[in-house]
């Protein structure tokens, strides 16, 4: 879909709850995401690179729907509209040395 | 809204956004099109984010030391943007005779050019990066390398060329290019045309499909290539890392997490399934290569592994520069999965490229017209 990033959505108005922590993991306010917003990110996808929310340990299952709706209302459109970032393999965080084996009774599975 | 600029660039990843800021700082009007929904995409968002000039190829290697002298060290400040960056040597690791080989040929090389390279062992290694396991025994040594955030990095440029007056549409792919009596004009998306006298292809392994359209050809392809991150972790270490048979490379990030990279050898002959998919089989390939270095590691939990393409060029290095036949066409592509530390020497020197007809670093090795068959 088209997304023409010089349409107009207003100029930041901070608000009294800006201060309100979004994302537990990575610890990032409503504040920032919203700025964030106006500093020209206007994906679900950019917001998560360019300030981490979503990418801590939860990866964004406990506050990616928050995070939709704070970036829409933002952006004056649909939270429908934005598309959901990735979700990417292991399901749950999982050690390294966990993740490396790949013997079956104490030999390689080949 | 009109279509026309001075300049249009395709491809809204990091050589596209850095592009950009150079070209808006000078006053040039610029419109940047990216064929996907999100800026940095594709290999923008998917690398090591490593700032190296040790093994890199003697043709590129100018862009990345004019980087790290005159662009990096101030980068955060220019963009407003964290951008990471740490000046703190990169360790190429090795384990047996065969790996100090080819280290030793990578450092003469890398020597040969004026860079300060070091061979050292491994009590030498271990002196600089204390984590790491005995069976490190040599390494090369790179005090002036370094690594930084490729996402902060990329969206810094995106979010300041933007601010300087650059227009940034997503979700725009470009089908083709067209020529005005001969003359760069016309660029063609589903449903709108864009003109401008100058146009930037730098648009990854897309290009290749854009610049046949005014008949070029880039011999490139493209090779899946895959990382994992940690959890965040005390800090360790502020080197970048790599290792002589390539099985993995990365470093501790800012955030505290690891970042590494790596391969399982089935790099070429990975399905595309239209976007690029992890494999099963590699992120376990890369975690038992880390923990072979790192044991201290071999806890830390995996939270997320992603994959992307790397636009390999016939030559290995990327293709850079005017396109002749083409008068006001450049192209910036086939970067070959080492793009990201060149990037802002890159767009710096395209600017001035776009708008003096000069650059002050010779592009000429990596032109569009090198490659010839092989009798």
């Amino acid at each position: 879909m088209i997304n023409d990033r010089n349409r107009e959505i207003g100029t930041f108005v901070p608000a009294a709850d800006d201060d309100m922590i979004v994302c537990r993991c990575e610890e990032i306010t409503k504040g920032e995401i919203r700025r964030a917003v106006h500093e020209g990110m206007y994906t679900i996808t950019e917001i998560r690179r360019y300030l981490r929310c979503g990418m801590g340990l939860c990866q964004g299952q406990t506050c990616a729907r928050l995070v939709k709706g704070i970036v829409a209302r933002e952006l004056k459109i649909s939270p429908a509209q934005l598309e959901p970032a990735s979700s990417r393999a292991p399901m749950r965080p999982t050690e390294m040395h966990i993740l490396a084996n790949e013997e079956k009774e104490g030999k390689r599975d080949e | 809204m009109s279509n026309c600029t001075d300049v249009i660039i395709i491809g809204g990843g990091i050589i596209g956004c850095a592009t950009a800021y150079y070209l808006t700082k000078k006053g040039v009007s610029v419109t940047v099109l990216e064929g996907s929904d999100n800026i940095g995409d594709g290999g923008s968002s998917r690398n090591g984010g490593g700032v190296r000039q040790s093994g890199r190829d003697p043709r590129e290697l100018p862009l990345v030391m004019y980087g790290i002298r005159n662009l990096w060290p101030t980068l955060s400040d220019e963009l407003g943007t964290d951008c990471e960056y740490h000046q703190d040597g990169n360790l190429r690791l090795g384990k047996n005779e065969k790996h100090a080989k080819i280290l030793e040929n990578l450092a003469n090389k890398a020597k040969a050019c004026g860079l300060d390279v070091r061979m050292i062992d491994g009590k030498t290694v271990r002196e600089i990066n204390p984590y790491l396991s005995e069976e490190v025994t040599v390494a090369s040594w790179c005090p002036t390398d370094g690594h930084a955030n490729p996402l902060t990095t990329t969206l810094g440029f995106y979010k300041t060329a933007r601010r300087q007056g650059a227009h940034f549409i997503t979700g725009e792919k470009v089908i083709r290019l067209e020529t005005v009596h001969g003359k760069m004009r016309r660029v063609v998306t589903k449903e709108n045309v864009y003109e401008a006298e100058k146009v930037l292809v730098a648009a990854g392994y897309h290009s290749r499909e854009l610049l046949g359209s005014v008949g070029i050809d880039v011999p490139m392809t493209q090779s899946l290539l895959e990382a994992l991150v940690t959890e965040a972790q005390p800090h360790m270490f502020d080197q970048m890392l790599g290792t002589a048979e390539a099985d993995f490379y990365g470093h501790q990030t800012k955030h505290g997490s690891f970042v590494f990279g790596g391969s399982s050898g089935f790099e070429g002959f990975n399905k595309d399934n239209g976007t690029p998919v992890t494999s099963s089989m590699t992120a376990p390939c890369i975690c038992r290569g880390i923990m072979k270095y790192f044991p201290d590691l071999s806890d830390a939990k995996i939270v997320r592994t992603w994959a992307g393409w790397s636009d390999k060029s016939a030559d290995g290095v990327p293709v850079l520069g005017t396109v002749d036949e083409v008068p006001g066409l450049y192209a910036a592509c086939a970067f070959t999965g080492h793009g990201f530390g060149i990037s802002p020497a890159v767009g710096h020197q395209l600017a001035m490229l776009m708008t003096e007809g000069r650059t002050e670093i010779d592009l000429s090795a990596l032109h569009y017209d090198r490659f010839r068959a092989k009798i």
